[in-house]
């Protein structure tokens, strides 16, 4: 039996495509079996930053009605071995399906892949519900910014109130010169506000609207400073124990002066 | 004029974030209040639990809320008592 995660914010646009994106190719890399399950049903997005838009023919709503079978809507990735997508329908809505068909959905997938990653819509409603309805664990992504953290910790007290403890957090999106600087939330703060465990950090990095303008996950062949963070991450959610990575910030000469007239 | 070479010096930058968790630990105080009656059960509970050692009080009657303001989340409890159990104090 494979292994359900689904990947979850609260608020949107704060990297759950790009990490669901980046985790499963890493994942997949390690030569584990993986299947990224889109489950933001009527605004999929997975397949374009996956690359795989022009290879879908049946979607996820597809199955759960029966129109197909599970291994015909699975998508594999020619690029990596091991790796599979499951569209979202983009023309239907998120109640077309319910938590019990997800659930279903989930258990189906686990006895074929040895990981099952779910990219969760915004929001906490249906989609919300349903995404998260067969997942064993989740991960939740957060940046430094007050709205994305006040999210979380509401998600953080929903998945609760439906049974799924220790939630694991990504803080993505840190800018290290403005942590220094004070005027950006640290990793600290945040863990001391949501009280939750820490599998990783991501700092802001161009490389990824590289990436994702490509199609090609920044995971699998970039010396970037997220791509690292990203493989980091991989490691730490197959069980591995990895250091948090350190932000080098080129202090200014200015800075450097400062320091030394003690100021 | 001094506030001009503070910042020119970057001494005034205690930094926003320190703003950011502020506002944050307080909305949060909020938006937990409303998460579950449960958690209000489970500190009328206990408060019941403590108080009896002391007097009988009316758990019928008794109220336990959280109450907000603009600037503060406070728990208010009304408990209505009957009898002080004067037997009980505590003897140091």
């Amino acid at each position: 039996m494979g292994e359900v995660i689904v990947i979850t914010s609260g608020k949107g646009g704060v990297g759950k495509t790009t990490t669901t994106a980046n985790l499963g190719t890493g994942i997949a890399l390690q030569g584990k079996k993986v299947v990224l399950v889109d489950a933001d049903i009527g605004l999929r997005n997975l397949d374009v930053v996956m690359g795989l838009e022009n290879r879908i023919v049946y979607d996820l709503v597809d199955v759960t009605e029966g129109n197909c079978r599970l291994k015909q809507a699975l998508i594999r990735d020619k690029r990596y071995e091991t790796l599979y997508l499951l569209p979202a329908a983009q023309t239907r809505d998120k109640n077309a399906v319910s938590p019990d068909q997800m659930q279903q959905l989930c258990k189906d997938l686990a006895e074929e892949f040895d990981y099952v990653i779910i990219d969760c819509p915004a929001g906490i409603e249906q989609g919300f519900k349903n995404a998260i309805a067969g997942a064993d664990r989740a991960i939740i992504v957060t940046t430094p910014e007050v709205s994305a953290v006040r999210d979380a910790d509401r998600i953080i007290g929903l998945l609760e109130s439906e049974g799924k403890h220790n939630p694991r957090l990504i803080i993505n999106r840190i800018r290290p010169l403005m942590v220094k600087k004070g005027d950006m939330m640290d990793i600290d703060d945040i863990i001391e506000i949501l009280a939750v465990d820490l599998i990783g950090i991501i700092p802001e990095d161009e490389y990824i609207v590289i990436s994702t303008n490509r199609g090609e996950p920044a995971v699998a062949n970039n010396s970037a400073m997220a791509s690292t963070a990203y493989r980091n991450i991989v490691r730490r959610v197959m069980g591995e124990n990895v250091p948090l990575m350190t932000f080098e910030t080129n202090e200014s000469l200015w800075g450097k002066f400062k320091k030394v007239l003690g100021f | 004029m001094f506030e001009l070479i503070q910042k020119l010096f970057g001494k005034e930058a205690q930094g926003s974030k320190n703003i950011a968790k502020e506002r944050l630990r307080f909305v949060l105080v909020h938006d937990r209040v409303n998460v579950s009656p449960q958690y209000m059960e489970a500190i009328k509970d206990d408060m019941i639990k403590v108080i009896s050692n002391y007097m009988d009080i009316n758990e019928n009657e008794m109220e336990v809320n959280l109450t907000r303001s603009n600037t503060q989340v406070a728990l208010v409890a009304n408990i209505p008592v009957n009898r002080m159990k004067r037997t009980n104090l505590p003897s140091e």
